[in-house]
């Protein structure tokens, strides 16, 4: 099995790298978060402020317990600051409902798990189509936007495969056509290599960098290094703040890095 | 997300696990079954009795002489000789809620036939008798005015009678003897089967006119009884009252005094029957709603099973952008799909189960379009009701919990 290229990309309406630089996508200010587990009161996030501009592809790194689960799922408005502020495209999220938050999480965020987290007797198709179910789009277009998010990301072929058809690279690929088939502002993924095999990773790791180029803001939650190595930024974490926050100097192409790597049959 | 797409993920969700859902359906099958079959039976049967008092007579009052209750003592008919022919054109004269009226006085005799002999009761009244009681022939015709007035030698007999003295041969037109007269047949009643009322063989009689009875067999001037047709159903309660009062009058019964006569009144009879059975079918009814309420605990038992199976999947919904509702309303529906499909089910067993019943205790069929509505309303409700609390619950998990969930 092979990646597609870069150009099965192109026709994708993603907006484009050039009128979108420097545009605050997400911005957060002095964020905390207090679990409280029974008597004690556990301090996950201890004020955490950064911003992230349309465009970026960000690592965020830490050791468990570091916070940077609990800021993802702030992030992905699954949960919500004890205090602090959280901008998404402008909105104050942390002043939303829940109903406006499963709105929010439905039409600007996609989410890729580690888990890949499809529904399982439920065909690429069907999985894929899911977020426009919620969004309430009508039938005809659902199809397209779901075959079109299937197409980018090099499963044109098996729309009708069930997930336990399919091996874990291409489940993570239709979990990453579900994630954009609402054509969200920021891609989330937790972990997305964890379940993969060093290949299968960097054949992941070159959809997302294609998506990156076509202007798609992408943050990555990992631990390994060499994950880190393909996006633009990396942020680390620790202790509930963030400790280093890098530009990527020399990133690495996944593309040409397959090249180097042996084939493993499938 | 569509009603539409909501009933496909219910449908496919249910189709996943077929043994568990039948099962669980099963439930609301048996309770929805019960139910119609039951008040199927309960409404056969009210209108089985209701079909026998109306088989008694049109719109029927029965006045005997005598009082059913003297100081505590029950006396039968005839222990007074008070009600007389006179009575009967008063009442027809001065009642305005009576239509018609027939005297009537019995006996009980050997009647023979060649060489059969059968002991019945003979009935002496006037032509209005068979009007009154809608009593059609088989053969032959009944007695005119004429043959009262005349106290003729003719006889109409019973299906019952005509069993006993003419098996195999026409009646009309033979001789029998009541006692030591002969009496020409001229008509046979069809049959009508045991009186609901009286618990008796309303066939096993013979009618001839009032007076011959009276002056040639018992020598007794007085009536028994009176048969009388009210103008309407409704208003046999009018004609009750002014045929008690008009004879309370005409027999000179001072307020203290009891009546020396009875009126019974059959929509009163068909009012009581209808009120047991009624009741009846309530108990039946409610005996299988238990049935149906154990229906939609089993229902809310496995909804709460699915929500725990699928709590990964409710997560990932909600990820992705499931609201609260779109997630609650997912379960509910399940919920009520799985208790319309049982009570579409069960409306058809139970149908059925009242069919055969129907034809075994030959009752007459019957399936109210109401019970069904009722019971697709019903089901649909348990539904809604039992389902409410697994979607609920459905609803209120906390995405990363459930997305966290194995």
């Amino acid at each position: 099995m092979s990646i597609q290229s870069t150009n099965s990309l192109s026709g994708s309406d993603l907006t484009s790298p050039e009128d979108k630089h420097e545009e605050t996508v997400i911005q957060v200010r002095d964020i905390h978060k207090i679990y409280q587990m029974g008597e004690t009161p556990v301090h996950a996030l201890r004020g955490v402020s950064l911003e992230i501009n349309r465009g970026e592809f960000v690592a965020i790194m830490g050791a468990s317990g570091s916070g940077k689960s609990t800021f993802m799922n702030i992030l992905g408005c699954l949960d919500k600051p004890s205090s602090g502020q959280y901008f998404l495209e402008g909105i104050d999220v942390s002043g939303l409902n829940k109903k406006q938050l499963a709105g929010i999480r439905n039409r600007k965020i996609g989410f890729v798990f580690q888990g890949f987290n499809l529904l399982a007797r439920t065909t690429a198709l069907e999985n894929t189509e899911l977020p426009t179910l919620y969004a309430r789009i009508d039938k005809t277009e659902r199809h397209q936007r779901a075959v079109d998010a299937l197409k980018m990301v090099g499963l044109g072929d098996r729309i009708d495969h069930f997930p336990s058809q399919l091996s874990g690279g291409q489940q993570q690929r239709v979990a990453i056509a579900r994630a954009l088939v609402n054509r969200p502002s920021i891609l989330l993924a937790d972990e997305p290599t964890g379940n993969l095999d060093s290949r299968t990773s960097v054949e992941l790791m070159e959809i997302f960098q294609a998506l990156n180029e076509k202007g798609l803001t992408i943050i990555l939650v990992t631990h390994e290094h060499d994950i880190a190595q393909f996006t633009k930024r990396n942020i680390v974490f620790r202790d509930g703040k963030v400790r280093r926050d890098d530009a990527i100097v020399n990133r690495v192409r996944a593309a040409e890095a397959l090249k180097t790597m042996p084939a493993i049959e499938d | 997300m569509d009603l539409l797409s909501t009933l496909r993920i219910a449908f496919r969700a249910l189709a996943r696990n077929k043994m568990r859902s039948t099962l669980t359906m099963l439930g609301i099958i048996i309770g929805v079954g019960a139910v119609i079959a039951m008040v199927g039976i309960g409404q056969g049967a009210d209108q089985t009795v209701q079909r026998q008092i109306a088989n008694l007579g049109s719109n029927m009052l029965f006045v005997s002489s005598g009082s059913m209750n003297l100081g505590g003592l029950r006396l039968g008919w005839g222990a007074t000789k008070t009600l007389v022919g006179e009575d009967v054109a008063a009442m027809l004269r001065e009642c305005p809620a009576v239509a018609a009226a027939a005297p009537g006085t019995q006996t009980s005799a050997q009647v023979v036939y060649e060489n059969d002999n059968w002991g019945t009761r003979i009935t002496g009244s006037t032509p209005e008798y068979f009007d009154i009681r809608t009593w059609d022939f088989q053969s032959g015709t009944g007695f005119i005015s004429d043959d009262v007035t005349n106290a003729a030698n003719v006889a109409v007999i019973g299906d019952t009678v005509r069993k006993n003295l003419f098996p195999s041969i026409e009646a009309v037109g033979k001789t029998i003897r009541i006692g030591n007269l002969p009496f020409k047949v001229i008509g046979v009643l069809v049959a009508k089967g045991q009186s609901p009322a009286m618990s008796e063989d309303q066939d096993d009689t013979i009618i001839v006119p009032l007076t011959t009875l009276q002056k040639k067999i018992t020598g007794q001037p007085w009536l028994r009884f009176v048969m009388v047709s009210a103008k309407s159903r409704s208003g046999s309660y009018a004609a009750q009252q002014q045929i008690e009062s008009l004879l309370r009058d005409r027999h000179r019964i001072r307020a203290d005094q009891s009546d020396d006569f009875t009126v019974r009144n059959l929509a009163d009879m068909a009012d009581l029957a209808s009120e047991a059975s009624k009741v009846m079918t309530g108990l039946l009814a409610s005996i299988a709603g238990v049935s149906l309420l154990v229906g939609g605990i089993g229902i809310m038992n496995i909804m709460l099973v699915s929500v725990t199976e699928r709590t990964r999947e409710i997560g990932i919904r909600m990820a992705i952008g499931a609201t609260e509702g779109d997630v609650q309303q997912q379960f509910l529906i399940e919920a009520v799909v799985m208790s319309l499909i049982g009570g579409v089910v069960g409306i058809a067993v139970g149908v059925s189960a009242s069919l055969s019943i129907a034809a075994t205790a030959g009752w007459p069929i019957l399936v109210s379009g109401t019970a069904i509505a009722g019971a697709t309303a019903i089901a649909m409700a348990i539904g809604i009701f039992f389902g409410y609390y697994p979607a609920q619950k459905a609803a209120s998990l906390d995405p990363i919990e459930a997305l966290r969930y194995e």
